[in-house]
């Protein structure tokens, strides 16, 4: 009886020796280091400096004044909550806009085109090659009056027409030709794991094109389409060019505020302060939807 | 006999160049357990998305009670397919999955969960399944969720297309007794796809064999498994001895063997093919003993089966597959000279 205790405690010994040992020399945790380094130095550390001048006096470029929550104050009493919420609005009907049009497209993609769904990913990509702002410029030269698109009807048809640039339409448009890929991938992605088989069945047993679509099809796809659109909110939220290349100014967003608040107005603490609140704002929505749609139930995973 | 539920003619589907399914015609009577056997290709479960609705036929006609469907889209189909992958909806529990069909059809909640909780009853799942997730069921639980929804759309035609295929040996062996259990229970028609003649054995009337396109030969398992009309029937069927012959006046002219042998009477106009025997209709013949047909070899190996042993006879170039139940089973040993035989009637005659 003691014998056997004794090897026991024994084991539970070299156990407790080995699991540390693991610990200490962790293959993972090894090869994991640089890129933590990496993601310390050049993702967290710009993040904590701005987060520790968004608590600095206004208008100073130094860290070491007691902190103040002045600049969110001043914050709450302006009138940034315009800007805001014209970038939320712009953000949103971005991506519902981008849901209607992609979901054929994605559709198609996943299900019916079969070696042409290479070509077409390959001609949304490219484009993705030139940077943003000379594809927006590029857009400018195709709706500005007398441009491509209004000087060509002009010359064909005789008719003249006003541009939509500088102006709402025109920063939607933009906004929805840049993030496309953004919604579209991740939900080719999400449709192409519902099987053929699961839609058949429900065919099969009755259901209509529409109830198809409704209770397997878009369900089923959710994952796919919930971070697709996610990405699309978050990155439209925080989006510049598009309202001031395509909107002038006739609109001021989030992200113009903060710019500003960092060149033109030389006030550190503003800006940070705004840009923290942007922040805490995409994060809490992220982690909330995220975690309120489950994502293993959707797919029927096991836990 | 009474007018078939289900009747197919001259019906063909081509995908391209590729003609999958080559002209069928068949008749299946009302609360019949008809299965398709044929191995990978041989187009048996084009034929049966065809029936389903799934696929459009290229050519022929598919007549439910006489009528056309040829053009009927499945979800207006008084017909319902159990598949492969079972295509269970996996983010919904299994009530939702069973009530599916009831639910297309507005068919109320309360009315809907009592069908659902009577069909758990008739397939022996436990009620509180109703609130349970698909992916926490196991195989057999999820087999009979599937067969449950399929039951739950009430069809008159229930298509399988070889659900027990990814099911390991010994559920698969209940799960087939269950199928035909529940045909009786429920009384209604079955069709039945499978590449398992065996599994089609079981369970089935009728079968119908298919082979690259067409229909070889349908008829009850028994008949099927004594007169394969070919050697690829024959084959099919599990392990056969097989020989090529020829009659020559006196018999059957075997060239492997070198010898004559007594085939079967009947089928005069034979002109070549395959003398098939089963492997349990051949015996060691003892000294003394005889056979209408015997031939000598070496005794090569021996396999145990379960309840049989399977011994392999080398007799020059060819081999021979005899068995015995486990109490018969032969004293010799291996590499010993042994006498085989069999009787002509035991045999069968076979085209290519």
């Amino acid at each position: 009886m003691t014998a056997t205790t004794e090897v026991r405690s024994a084991e539970n010994a070299t156990l407790r020796q080995r699991r540390e040992r693991r610990l200490r020399f962790s293959p993972g945790l090894l090869t994991a280091l640089p890129v933590l380094i990496f993601l310390a130095l050049a993702f967290a550390a710009p993040l904590l400096a701005v987060f520790g001048y968004s608590f600095m006096p206004e208008g100073t470029f130094d860290f070491t004044f007691p902190p103040t929550l002045e600049n969110y104050l001043s914050v709450f009493s302006g009138s940034y909550y315009i800007s805001f919420a014209k970038s939320l609005g712009l953000a949103l009907v971005t991506v519902v806009l981008l849901m209607v049009i992609c979901w054929p497209i994605a559709y198609g993609m996943a299900k019916l085109f079969g070696r042409w769904a290479n070509l077409m990913t390959l001609a949304i990509i490219i484009p993705l090659f030139v940077s943003e702002n000379i594809r927006l410029f590029g857009w400018v030269l195709f709706l500005i009056k007398g441009g491509v698109f209004l000087g060509g009807l002009k010359a064909w048809l005789g008719f003249d027409g006003e541009s939509i640039l500088y102006d709402v339409p025109a920063i939607v448009l933009g906004l929805v030709y840049v993030y496309l890929p953004f919604t579209l991938f991740p939900m080719v992605l999400g449709i192409s794991m519902v099987s053929r088989e699961v839609t058949e069945a429900a065919f099969d047993m009755g259901a209509s094109r529409w109830q198809v679509f409704r209770e397997v099809e878009l369900p089923l796809a959710t994952p796919g389409i919930l971070i697709g659109g996610l990405l699309t909110f978050i990155l439209s939220l925080g989006s510049l060019a598009e309202s001031k290349i395509l909107g002038g100014q006739a609109v001021i967003m989030i992200a113009d505020e903060i710019e500003t608040a960092f060149t033109f107005g030389q006030n550190w603490p503003l800006g940070s302060a705004l840009s923290v609140i942007l922040i805490l704002f995409s994060g809490t929505l992220v982690l909330t939807l995220l975690s309120w749609v489950d994502l293993d139930r959707i797919l029927g995973r096991k836990k | 006999m009474a007018d078939p539920i289900l009747r197919l003619s001259q019906l063909s589907k081509r995908f391209g160049q590729f003609e999958a399914v080559k002209g069928i015609d068949l008749a299946i009577q009302e609360g019949e357990f008809f299965t398709i056997v044929g191995p990978s290709g041989s187009g048996k479960t084009t034929l049966i998305r065809m029936l389903a609705g799934l696929e459009e036929p290229s050519d022929g006609e598919i007549l439910l009670r006489g009528e056309r469907i040829n053009e009927t889209p499945a979800n207006r189909r008084p017909t319902c397919m159990v598949f492969q992958s079972l295509a269970l909806f996996p983010h919904r529990s299994v009530g939702q999955n069973i009530e599916f069909p009831l639910k297309m059809r507005g068919v109320p909640p309360v009315e809907r969960m009592n069908r659902a909780l009577e069909l758990l009853r008739l397939l022996r799942l436990p009620e509180d399944y109703y609130k349970k997730q698909v992916s926490q069921c196991s195989g057999g639980e999820r087999q009979r969720i599937a067969l449950a929804r399929a039951l739950a759309f009430d069809p008159e035609i229930l298509f399988f297309d070889e659900p027990l295929s990814a099911i390991d040996y010994r559920l698969r062996k209940t799960l087939e007794k269950e199928l035909k259990d529940l045909h009786r229970e429920t009384g209604k028609t079955f069709v039945y796809i499978t590449h398992s003649l065996e599994e089609a054995m079981v369970m089935s009337d009728r079968i119908g064999i298919m082979r690259l396109g067409e229909l070889v030969q349908v008829g009850a398992p028994d008949e099927i498994y004594s007169r394969p009309a070919n050697r690829f029937v024959s084959e099919f069927m599990g392990e056969v001895n097989v020989l090529e012959v020829k009659p020559n006046g006196a018999g059957l002219h075997c060239p492997v063997l070198g010898s004559t042998l007594q085939g079967p009477d009947g089928k005069a106009d034979f002109e070549s093919g395959y003398l098939v025997i089963r492997p349990e209709y051949l015996r060691f013949i003892a000294p003394g003993e005889t056979a209408e047909n015997t031939v000598t070899g070496v005794l090569y190996n021996e396999y145990a089966l379960g309840s049989r042993i399977q011994y392999q006879v080398r007799v020059g170039e060819q081999v021979f597959l005899v068995e015995k139940l486990r109490e018969q089973r032969y004293g010799g040993k291996l590499d010993d000279e042994v006498t085989i035989g069999w009787e002509a009637r035991d045999s069968v005659l076979a085209t290519e």
